[in-house]
């Protein structure tokens, strides 16, 4: 069969969500021959539509449907409905993202086994290790363009890179560089080079920074084997007597509810709207959602050790110009107890524009405190801290009790506190961070909050015992056997790393083991 | 409804008599016009600034209210050297809000009252000193009146385009080719 797909045809693939994990598994799919239906809750904007203008471009792109908070985070109080800065969009939070692409450390993979018991944590090991994903790795950098592998050259540096290395020398730091980016440095897969306009987080006006938006969907397309169909948002899982899944029920572009049968589910809603998926698609076989008899659907819930520093020269910086995030700093990155937390944090340059610098620098700040640091705009460089943050059983995506979405399900709440290892890494990072930049002569330093999670994490975690986890470590939930997680709540633990390259790097390998199960009429 | 009728949308603080725009000043004042602060004529139910061309017209709140108004954003965003005009802008969708629903309405115009009666005689606007404003304000910052505003103002205030340049920040960059050969690894002091 070709796409489009009839809504009865049983044998196709339905993937849900278009980001990261679902638009890489689609193509990945569809390039082996198998049929895919993609459906995505959000719209089509193609990359000429997306816009320099960081409000403008929030409204147009991020998923802004409510969802509640609790816990002692303080995005819970500065923004109490706005848990995450994710997207809903075709591609995504790929259209939005920075473009870090980094592979995890070996001892990341088995942080129970480095690490030890912590206590409150509900650390694991990961069912897979890095030598047997290390070959997907490589595949997803070669497909991402990933700046430093595969022959291509890192990108540039710009101001708020070279402040940074600056520091980095002075403190005696020695890998910092300009990342790992799926930035093109050269015109690469039809793509043409990174012009520097500063605006990754908006969506890249020419296409630099790899988005499935405009590879693996597009590619996936031109096989005839891959149908997106946008503004379709998926409601509940439906399954059989057996206990199989059968297809999915969603609201298509025109507010009419459909039904999509398949062969095989795969869920790639990020981590938060996927455990609520699985959780709103309960019925009498399976009472607390689907894909549950663990317990774990929705729990150990991360979000990464964020954070900013932010510091004023006496001269101008020009931050906002270049590459948002093409700069790192990975001495910290190591797993080393003696500083006083387990794992490790990397420090990577970032820079908001002035409006979103006026909502994110210190949420809730008023007075001359606040409005002086502004006025030195110019003179600002600045870096994100991101580290790994311990699972917790309790940080969890809920379903709320009385609040309902416009389609008459209950929506999402985050629930998230900070475990006491988070905040020895955040105040360690915060210090490190003010130590640099006052190396290279700041008057004043910011130790920003972290903002709304852009890295959702480890709700539907992956185990070697069912008992353990939602997914073994195909992605494949341990309960139905065509039912698939292809999405960042997965993993088992967070890393120090940006998760996006492990993400494809999974997706990739579970499209391999869906095309070798079919084959075997297994799924 | 409000209408900033901000004469010209040309360069930011070009000065422009009042008169030239058709409402004469004198006009204003013959309506029992009171002058509130340094800067605001406030007549009827409009505010002008008397020497920067723009002027502001209230249907739902008291003219007196949105001066107020106008100077508690400064004071919760001081900028010196952003013009009155562009926190103006920033505050005046409360009027709206006031005509569509009356709770809005009432916690802007009760909101204002208690700083006027916190302030004691002249109100709030009357206190000359920016610190003696800002002791009343740490008194209610918790409010919901309070938030209310301050929220509003992070858009309303540092999302108009027209600002940026004045804290140097360059927007939109596409059109212009980006950065790659507009400085984007200029410095130089480092
Ligand atoms: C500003 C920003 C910067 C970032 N920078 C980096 C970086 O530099 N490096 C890095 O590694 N990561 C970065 N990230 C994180 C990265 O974008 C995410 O980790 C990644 O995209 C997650 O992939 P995903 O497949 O889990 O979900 P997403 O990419 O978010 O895709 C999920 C998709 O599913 C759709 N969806 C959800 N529910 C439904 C439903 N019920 N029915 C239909 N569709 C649904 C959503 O609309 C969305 O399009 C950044 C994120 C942001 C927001
Ligand atoms: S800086 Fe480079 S990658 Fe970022 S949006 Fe601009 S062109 Fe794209």
């Amino acid at each position: 069969m070709a796409a489009p797909y009839d809504l009865k045809d049983d044998s196709v693939v339905v993937i849900i969500g278009s980001g990261a994990g679902g638009g890489t598994l689609g193509n990945e799919l569809a390039q082996k021959g198998i049929d895919v239906v993609i459906l995505e809750a959000g719209a089509r904007h193609e990359y000429e539509d997306f816009t320099n203008n960081e409000w403008d471009s929030f409204g147009q792109l991020a998923w802004v449907d409510k969802r509640t908070t609790s816990g002692d985070w303080r995005v819970a109080k500065d923004f109490p409905n706005l848990p995450a800065w994710i997207v809903k969009s075709v591609g995504g939070s790929t259209t939005h993202w920075a473009g870090a692409s980094l592979r995890f450390q070996d001892h990341e993979f088995k942080a129970l086994t480095h690490y030890g018991k912590v206590k409150g944590a509900s650390l694991l090991d990961w069912p897979i290790t890095l030598a047997e994903l290390e070959p997907y790795y490589a595949k997803a950098e070669d497909k991402m363009g990933v700046t430093r592998t595969n022959g291509i050259a890192g990108l540039p540096g710009n101001n708020n890179f070279k402040v940074l290395k600056a520091g980095a020398d002075k403190l005696g730091y020695k890998e910092c560089h300009t990342g790992n980016m799926a930035i093109n440095s050269a015109e690469r897969d039809d793509r043409m080079s990174c012009q520097q306009t500063g605006f990754c987080f908006q969506g890249c006006k020419w296409g630099a920074k790899w988005s499935t938006l405009y590879t693996e969907i597009p590619k996936g397309e031109k096989t005839g084997k891959l149908e997106v169909r946008p503004n379709s948002m998926a409601q509940k899982i439906e399954h059989d007597k057996s206990g199989k899944v059968t297809g999915v029920l969603y609201t298509d572009k025109d507010g009419k509810q459909q039904l999509q049968k398949a062969r095989i589910v795969a869920v790639a809603g990020n981590s938060i709207e996927s455990p609520r998926l699985l959780l709103n698609s309960e019925s009498s076989t399976f009472p607390n959602g689907l894909a549950n008899s663990s317990g774990q659907v929705g729990r150990n819930y991360m979000r990464h050790t964020t954070g900013s520093v932010y510091g004023i020269f006496e001269k101008p910086v020009h931050m906002y110009r270049g590459t948002t995030m093409a700069g790192i700093i990975r001495d910290e990155a190591r797993h080393d107890p003696s500083r006083g937390f387990v794992g490790g944090y990397e420090m990577e340059t970032l820079s908001l524009g002035l409006p979103f610098m006026a909502a994110f620098l210190d949420p809730g700040g008023w007075g001359r405190s606040f409005t002086s640091a502004l006025d030195q705009y110019v003179n600002m460089a600045g870096l994100w801290i991101v580290g790994e943050d311990m699972p917790q059983e309790d940080n969890r995506i809920t379903l709320h009790k009385g609040e309902k979405d416009q389609y008459g399900l209950p929506i999402a709440n985050v629930n998230f506190s900070d475990h006491k290892n988070d905040i020895a890494m955040r105040d360690h990072a915060y210090e490190q961070g003010k130590a640099l930049y006052e190396a290279v002569g700041a008057t004043r330093i910011f130790p920003t909050p972290p903002y709304p999670s852009t890295h959702n994490l480890g709700t539907n975690r992956m185990s070697e015992n069912a008992k353990d986890g939602v997914v073994n470590k195909h992605g494949q939930s341990h309960d139905i056997k065509n039912l698939f997680v292809s999405d960042g709540s997965q993993f088992t633990t967070g890393g120090a790393e940006n998760p996006t390259l492990t993400i494809v790097s999974l997706a990739i390998r579970q499209a391999d083991y869906i095309a070798k199960e079919m084959a075997a009429k297994t799924i | 409804m409000v209408t900033i009728f901000n004469r010209k949308a040309a360069a930011p603080d070009t000065p422009e008599p009042i008169e030239k725009q058709g409402l004469s000043r004198r006009d204003l004042l013959k309506g029992g016009t009171v002058s509130l602060g340094a800067i605001l004529v406030i007549g009827g139910s409009s505010i002008i600034h008397p020497q920067f061309a723009w002027g502001l017209e209230t249907s739902n709140l008291k003219p007196e209210t949105m001066a107020t108004l106008i100077q508690l954003a400064r004071d919760i965003y001081p900028h010196d050297h952003i013009p009155d005009r562009f926190y103006a802008i920033a505050v005046k969708p409360y009027d709206a809000k006031a005509g569509e629903d009356p709770k809005t309405k009432k916690m802007i115009e009760d909101g204002i009252a208690d700083l006027d009666n916190r302030a004691g005689k002249g109100g709030y606007i009357g206190l000359g000193w920016e610190d003696d404003r800002l002791a009343i304000l740490r008194k209610v910052e918790d409010t919901p009146f309070f938030q209310t505003v301050r929220g509003g103002l992070v858009t309303g205030l540092y999302n108009q385009e027209q600002i940026w340049p004045l804290f140097g920040y360059e927007g939109e960059s596409y059109s212009k080719g980006g950065y790659i050969a507009r400085g984007f690894g200029d410095i130089e002091w480092l």
